[in-house]
């Protein structure tokens, strides 16, 4: 346990000494948070190989009987992700912010209290101390939320994180209080058997699914998770989509590790939210142009899936059936994991591309990859990964949570896991089309705007850190054989008996096949490089472009047009506003179009509904005249009526 | 003992040599079988060994635009469609390797290989390969869940999640010869396999508007070298596919080598039938390929609704 209070303790310190000394580019934060990130890393993966979990007591019984914090095998798995992209964003940080009046201090100081309160949280073992983390990650988040104040839509972004992060959290008041009533005591602990059945079992586990699907960004409580991620600096938005939304998932984790017999439906809710956000996740990101803005809707999507692998081993727990659980419980914890490690990389990426153009528009951009060939590849292996192409890591859970709707269809009267199949294919299948836009348009072909064209490769400290998440990718994915004895302690504590996925699944026939193509791959690369060079060929030729002579970069396809076959497709869905001008006579004047697909939920729904609500409230200004004697005249009638009412 | 390792070697053998080899005469085959409807004589069927042959000792020509993704295209493709390819049976005889969730790698590798040519035709940054990338990426959202409502019925009928036993459960349970469920699971994957292959009423390989075509346009800036390995793994995905659709209705024959001939029959009649539905079709329009598509995911939907009564 001393391990992890100093890692915590030089996590939220972290920023302190940037306060006073001259350390401009925040190195020393970086240095400190590297050795919260080494320590914190050892303390969990001892856990995760098989030591027992320390604990934090105080010697008082009122603060709870296992203690306020306990390193238990899920608490070391959410870790893990929490400090590696914590210490990857700190040294990111150092040249994302260069500029002559340095970076802002502290913005360094909150996200190290960020990662502090991420770490504390997925610890906690007590009701007011995980309340209290997680407020401390919502009040952090905020801070960093906002730092570039000075855009309108920053502030907007920020303000509609801070009224969502606060009526999940009002929602999380109300389940904690309602348990500690009902139980005694404010121990997060296992519920007695039959309790999830009853109708207060069924308001604690709605009320938690809002709470913490709020967090996560669920469909239709994901209004805060776009803005936000395209408005903060790069290396918060990969924390907070690499891990913040993710204690939303350690919520319902937990919540399945405290329920020993949970309801069919829970599951059969969990899985329908799932494919909800899943699906609507990745077709609202195939319409965005803003870069940060379709990684945070694929947030979505990807948040979809893990709900997805958690729905189906809560059906597994209902039904008894040990493989189902064990592979879906599976698939969404390592898709916690890999979901940080891939998404975190995008969102670098993402941030070094903004800063050598300055643009995080689609249309403005491309042909960055001969400029800036590694952030290039960093963001191909990113969305390599996220599409979930073997051989990396997004594949390995992903093809658990096949595996396990597979079995799912032999459960008596539950049909329903086709729909995870088809779910699942429909999203592999939009996430390859929407990751060949963003990566096509970004990267590939010529320069959309002058800005592109002057695009110069990050500095190494920005670069590193992308490194060691895309190689952390590349080894889950070839050798997932390496992982998985932890992860198997983990899925153990989620239910009791489960098979360890060794024995359901043949993890190194998959190694074998991903070395295999790797293999293949470089022979071939070889045998393109061995041709013959008698000929001369010109080496400055433009690309055939079925006759014309003149390639313009404003021709190219660009990502609304890629995306548009997709995106009218599912109008009855999406409802894109299109903007175009009618071309008429013979010589028709210079016309604009332009598209765009708004938000669902906050743009076409709450957006109006609240407009409509302030309008309504503004008839009450009649009666607020501002004159004492009116103001005596209420007083007065209010009591009246009192009076009669009493009377009669 | 020393018998089934010699025999499983051999099989190893011939699948390889088959998967090298045969690929490039099925659209020869193809090829031979419109021009004989058409009434010409056509190219010859080995036509493609001899254009592979001169593409591979030619000089490969790279626009100014591309970069390294514009060869990760060709060389992705045929090393996804060969690894793939170990893990279909050809026929009854046994797959190379044959675990529990292959089915999910083999879709999943016909994945990567579609992600790497879409990049490698927007790498040239010319609007139409960027327009045939658009639409491939489009169909084959409608294609893929086809295919996956295919295997679930598959794998509900089996009771399996590996291609081979799905593939050769030949009389087994409900997905006997012919039975209801398993012509449709064919019908939908018979859509899948004109669509993914750029075949006739989607896509016309043949045409001279480049506006029109999907897969072809993708690969106009490919030459020499990188060019013979995309027209491999094009024909490498004819058989790849192909098996997926013969498998099943091909009868189990004591002798391995009956089974082997018996695939290579069924094979070759797929390609006459693929001819004989391009000389007698035309092109859809581009608005009517997702409801041709779509036809096919309701094939393979009503096929898994039909195995769980």
């Amino acid at each position: 346990m001393i391990l992890f209070l100093l890692a915590v303790g030089l996590a939220a310190l972290s920023g302190v000494p940037g306060l006073f000394g001259r350390d401009r580019e925040g190195r020393t934060a970086a240095m400190l948070m590297t050795a919260s990130a080494g320590l914190g890393t050892w303390a969990g993966v001892r856990v995760l190989l098989g030591a027992p979990a320390p604990a934090l007591r105080l010697p008082t019984l009122a603060l709870g009987s296992q203690g306020l914090l306990v390193l238990d095998p899920i608490a070391a798995w959410f870790l893990l992700p929490v400090l590696l992209l914590s210490a990857c964003g700190a040294w990111y940080g150092v040249a994302y912010w260069h500029s002559p009046q340095g970076s802002p201090r502290w913005v360094r100081l909150v996200f190290g209290l960020l990662t502090a309160a991420l770490a504390v949280l997925v610890c906690a073992a007590h009701m007011w101390v995980f309340l209290l983390a997680w407020e401390g990650m919502a009040i952090a988040a905020f801070l960093l939320v906002i730092t570039e104040d000075r855009l309108p839509e920053t502030r907007r972004a920020a303000w509609i994180y801070l009224v969502s992060t606060h009526t999940g959290t009002l929602f999380l008041f109300g389940a904690f209080g309602l348990l500690a009533g009902l139980t005694g005591h404010w121990d997060l602990a296992a519920w007695p058997r039959g309790f999830a059945a009853t109708s207060q079992g069924t308001l604690l586990f709605l009320l938690f699914l809002a709470g913490f699907g709020m967090k996560a960004g669920a469909m239709p409580l994901h209004i805060w998770l776009p803005p936000a991620h395209a408005a903060a600096p790069s290396h918060v938005s990969s924390l907070m989509s690499g891990v913040l939304i993710k204690m939303g998932i350690l919520g319902l984790v937990r919540l399945v590790a405290w329920v020993p017999d949970p309801p069919l439906w829970w599951g059969g809710l969990v899985v329908g939210l799932g494919a909800l956000s899943g699906i609507l996740g990745v077709a609202f990101a195939l319409g965005q142009h803003d870069l940060k803005r379709l990684l945070a809707y694929h947030s979505i999507e990807n948040i979809g899936i893990i709900l997805l692998g958690l729905g189906l081993g809560l059906v597994g727990k209902s039904t008894g059936h040990p493989a189902l659980q064990a592979l879906g419980f599976a698939g969404a914890l390592l898709h916690v994991v890999n979901h940080s490690l891939f998404k975190g990389l995008l969102f670098l990426a993402a941030g070094s591309v903004g800063h050598a153009t300055g643009t995080r528009d689609l249309e403005q951009l491309g042909g960055l990859g001969r400029s800036m060939p590694w952030t290039s590849a960093a963001f191909l292996g990113g969305s390599w990964a996220i599409c979930g192409l073997p051989p990396l890591n997004g594949f390995i859970s992903e093809w658990f949570i096949y595996l396990g709707s597979f079995r799912a269809l032999d459960l008596p009267r539950w049909p329903w896991s086709v729909g995870i199949l088809a779910a699942l294919a429909l999203i592999g299948a939009l996430a390859l089309a929407c990751f060949a836009k963003a990566f096509g348009t970004v990267f590939l072909g010529t320069p959309r705007s002058a800005a592109a064209a002057e695009a110069h490769e990050s500095p190494r400290a920005m670069l590193i850190p992308m490194a060691v998440l895309a190689g952390a990718c590349g080894v889950i994915g070839a050798f997932p054989a390496l992982i998985v004895p932890g992860l198997d302690r983990v899925v153990a504590t989620l239910g009791p008996g489960l098979p360890g996925l060794a024995g359901l699944t043949r993890l190194p026939l998959l190694t074998g096949l991903a070395l295999a193509l790797v293999l293949v791959g470089l022979l071939l690369v070889r045998w393109l490089r061995g041709g013959r060079s008698t000929e001369a060929v010109p080496a400055d030729l433009p690309t055939w472009d079925c006759g014309y002579s003149q390639s313009v970069p404003r021709a190219q396809y660009s990502a609304s047009s890629f995306a548009d076959g997709l995106v009218s497709g599912a109008r009855w869905v999406l409802f894109p506003k299109v903007h175009a001008a009618k071309v008429q006579g013979l010589f028709p004047r210079s016309a604009r179009f332009s598209s765009h697909v708004p938000d669902p939920v906050l743009d076409r729904t709450l957006d109006p509904l609240l407009r409509l609500s302030v309008r309504g409230l503004s008839y009450l200004h009649a009666i607020q005249t501002g004159q004492l004697p009116v103001y005596l005249l209420y007083v007065l009638l209010t009591l009246l009526f009192l009076l009669i009412w009493m009377v009669v | 003992m020393s018998h089934t390792l010699a025999s499983t070697l051999m099989n190893l053998l011939l699948h390889t040599l088959a998967v090298l080899v045969l690929p490039p005469l099925i659209p020869g085959l193809i090829a031979k079988v419109k021009a004989w409807l058409a009434g010409r004589s056509g190219p010859p069927v080995l036509q493609l060994y001899y254009d592979l042959a001169k593409l591979a000792r030619k000089q490969a020509v790279f626009s100014r635009t591309t970069s390294w993704v514009f060869l990760a295209g060709p060389v992705g493709t045929v090393a996804a469609l060969l690894v793939a390819s170990l893990l279909v049976p050809f026929g009854h005889t046994p797959a190379p390797v044959s675990f529990e969730g292959d089915v999910i790698l083999f879709a999943y590798l016909l994945g990567l290989a579609r992600f790497l040519t879409v990049l490698s035709a927007l790498d040239t940054g010319s609007a139409f390969e960027g327009m045939g990338a658009a639409r491939e990426v489009s169909f084959s959202a409608l294609a893929e869940p086809a295919l996956f409502f295919g295997f679930a019925a598959l794998a509900k009928a089996t009771g399996s999640l590996s291609l081979a036993p799905m593939l050769q459960a030949h009389g087994m349970g409900k997905v006997g010869h012919l039975s209801g469920p398993l012509i449709l699971i064919l019908a939908g994957w018979a859509i899948v396999y004109l669509a993914e292959n750029a075949r006739m009423p989607v896509d016309d390989p043949n045409t001279h508007l480049e506006l029109t075509m999907i897969h072809e346009v993708m690969v106009l800036d490919h030459s020499g070298r990188p060019f013979a390995l995309v027209l491999y793994g094009a024909s490498l995905k004819l058989v790849v596919l192909g098996a997926l659709l013969v498998d099943p209705l091909l009868p189990r024959l004591a002798q391995g080598w009956l089974n082997w001939l018996a695939f290579l029959a069924a094979l070759g009649l797929l390609a006459v039938v693929v001819g004989v539905v391009e000389s007698s079709t035309a092109r859809f329009r581009m608005t009517k390929v997702p409801q041709f598509l779509l036809a096919g995911v309701l094939a393979s939907a009503f096929a898994f609704l039909l195995l769980l009564v």
